[in-house]
């Protein structure tokens, strides 16, 4: 248990530093912009009740806003991914199968599963978010490919990130 | 009851998805000018058509109100009229500043429009080159100094005021004459702007005067504005402090245009000096 509140811990910080250090100042002609930080709220424990993972993403998104100084639009996408997470997982997956506290990562799950789960939520974050950041449907063809290649930049770090913490023969 | 409450235990993720995102959304829309303006701007559209309409009619009924409100108006148009025409007299008058030997004419101007919310802020007066304004003058109003004059035409001018990034203008500590320069403040306050490059000799008290130095646009001893906050900090070759600045430019009404009789001499000399270095 508090060995997963380390890690979960450790893994906000590095993804927060990464995301606003790093990522934010990459930005693909003016098209794509990976929003890596998600991984937190993807990679929270199963076990995770509905109230804890909605404040944690609900702050997670305030904290992100914080840098972009958007306030409200990081967050408003990120309930959304939580809420998402919740219908995919309870569809998906059976929740008594598992001991010792699994997390949904690629080293567990597999990677037909979760290459899934990380597309959908991206998918639906990532759609949230270009829509409302753009507020209009004016320019709705620039939003809808900043959306699209933003999502595959993001799936893409997801799964290399995965793959380099991969652990083999940990789902018994 | 009870029926209700399982019934929201078991789909309390969707409930406090709904309760989070509300929250979301009202920061974002609260917190956002653009989503406001938008937001605001669509509701309107539904009830604006309505409002017109009611307000025709209420227009009608309220004429008397208008006209006697606009009766007081005219007299008290009248007597800022009269108080103009005062403060133009007055500037008439040089002055003659006998240290510098430099002459200051001072030239009345209304505002007609101006802002303090922006991060570049510009006035409009209603005096222009007709009057005798010239790019590059000095603008005060009594309560002390406003900004430069931007951009001319023949009736009207562009005053870059003292709320502008760019906007720097020599000042000096009013006891100890220690010269800095003034700026306005980076957190985009209209009240607050930063004295900076004071020299490290100089003990400024809070509440202390900060006037012009006299080595720009200004006559000597204008008032900017007074400390309010010593950023103390070790280890700098200068000293940098807050000010509260003396003129609200959210309420100003008058200005006047400093014209500095010597100043094309004094650019001119200086720009020789220059090429012959």
């Amino acid at each position: 248990m508090s060995r997963s509140i380390i890690i979960n811990l450790l893994r906000f910080v590095l993804l927060i530093f990464i995301q606003v250090c790093l990522l934010k100042n990459i930005n693909v002609y003016n098209l794509t912009t990976p929003y890596i930080y998600i991984l937190f709220i993807l990679l929270l424990p199963f076990e995770t009740p509905n109230i804890l993972l909605f404040v944690l993403a609900f702050f997670t998104g305030l904290i992100i806003d914080s840098f972009y100084d958007t306030p409200g639009l990081h967050a408003a996408a990120c309930v959304l991914l939580a809420f998402v997470r919740i219908l995919f997982i309870s569809i998906t997956v059976q929740k008594d199968g598992f001991d010792n506290e699994p997390e949904p990562t690629l080293s567990i799950m597999g990677f037909r599963w979760f290459f899934t789960y990380a597309l959908t939520l991206t998918l639906f974050h990532h759609f949230f978010l270009f829509n409302l950041e753009a507020f209009s449907l004016s320019e709705f063809q620039y939003t809808l490919s900043r959306f699209l290649l933003s999502s595959v930049f993001t799936v893409f770090l997801m799964l290399i990130s995965g793959l380099l913490f991969f652990r083999r023969k940990e789902r018994k | 009851m009870r029926n209700l409450w399982i019934f929201i235990s078991k789909y309390n993720a969707f409930f406090l998805f709904l309760i989070f995102e509300v929250a979301a959304l009202i920061i974002y829309v609260k917190y956002n000018s653009f989503q406001k303006a938008t937001f605001i701007n669509s509701a309107n559209e539904v009830t604006g058509a309505w409002y017109t309409r009611t307000n025709e009619f209420y227009t009608y009924l309220s004429l008397k109100d208008v006209n006697d409100s606009l009766a007081h108006e005219n007299a008290r148009l009248r007597n800022q009229l009269k108080s103009s025409l005062y403060v133009d007299t007055i500037n008439k008058h040089k002055v003659t500043d006998t240290v510098y030997k430099q002459q200051y004419e001072y030239i009345v101007a209304k505002v007609i429009n101006n802002s303090t919310n922006r991060s570049n802020n510009y006035i409009t007066i209603n005096k222009g080159s007709k009057q005798g304004i010239a790019k590059g003058m000095g603008v005060i109003s009594n309560q002390g100094i406003v900004g430069k004059v931007v951009f001319v035409s023949d009736h009207f001018s562009v005053i870059q005021s003292l709320l502008h990034k760019d906007s720097q203008f020599s000042a000096m500590l009013a006891k100890n004459k220690e010269i800095g320069y003034v700026e306005w403040g980076d957190d985009m306050d209209p009240h607050k702007g930063l004295l900076k490059d004071v020299s490290n000799n100089a003990v400024p008290k809070l509440g202390e005067q900060v006037v012009t130095s006299g080595y720009s646009l200004f006559p000597e001893g204008i008032p900017i504005g007074k400390v309010s906050n010593l950023r103390t900090r070790t280890g700098g070759y200068s000293l940098n402090m807050e000010i509260a600045l003396a003129v609200d430019f959210s309420r100003l009404q008058f200005v006047d245009v400093v014209d500095n009789k010597f100043a094309n001499e004094q650019s001119a000399v200086e720009a020789q000096q220059k090429k012959n270095e």
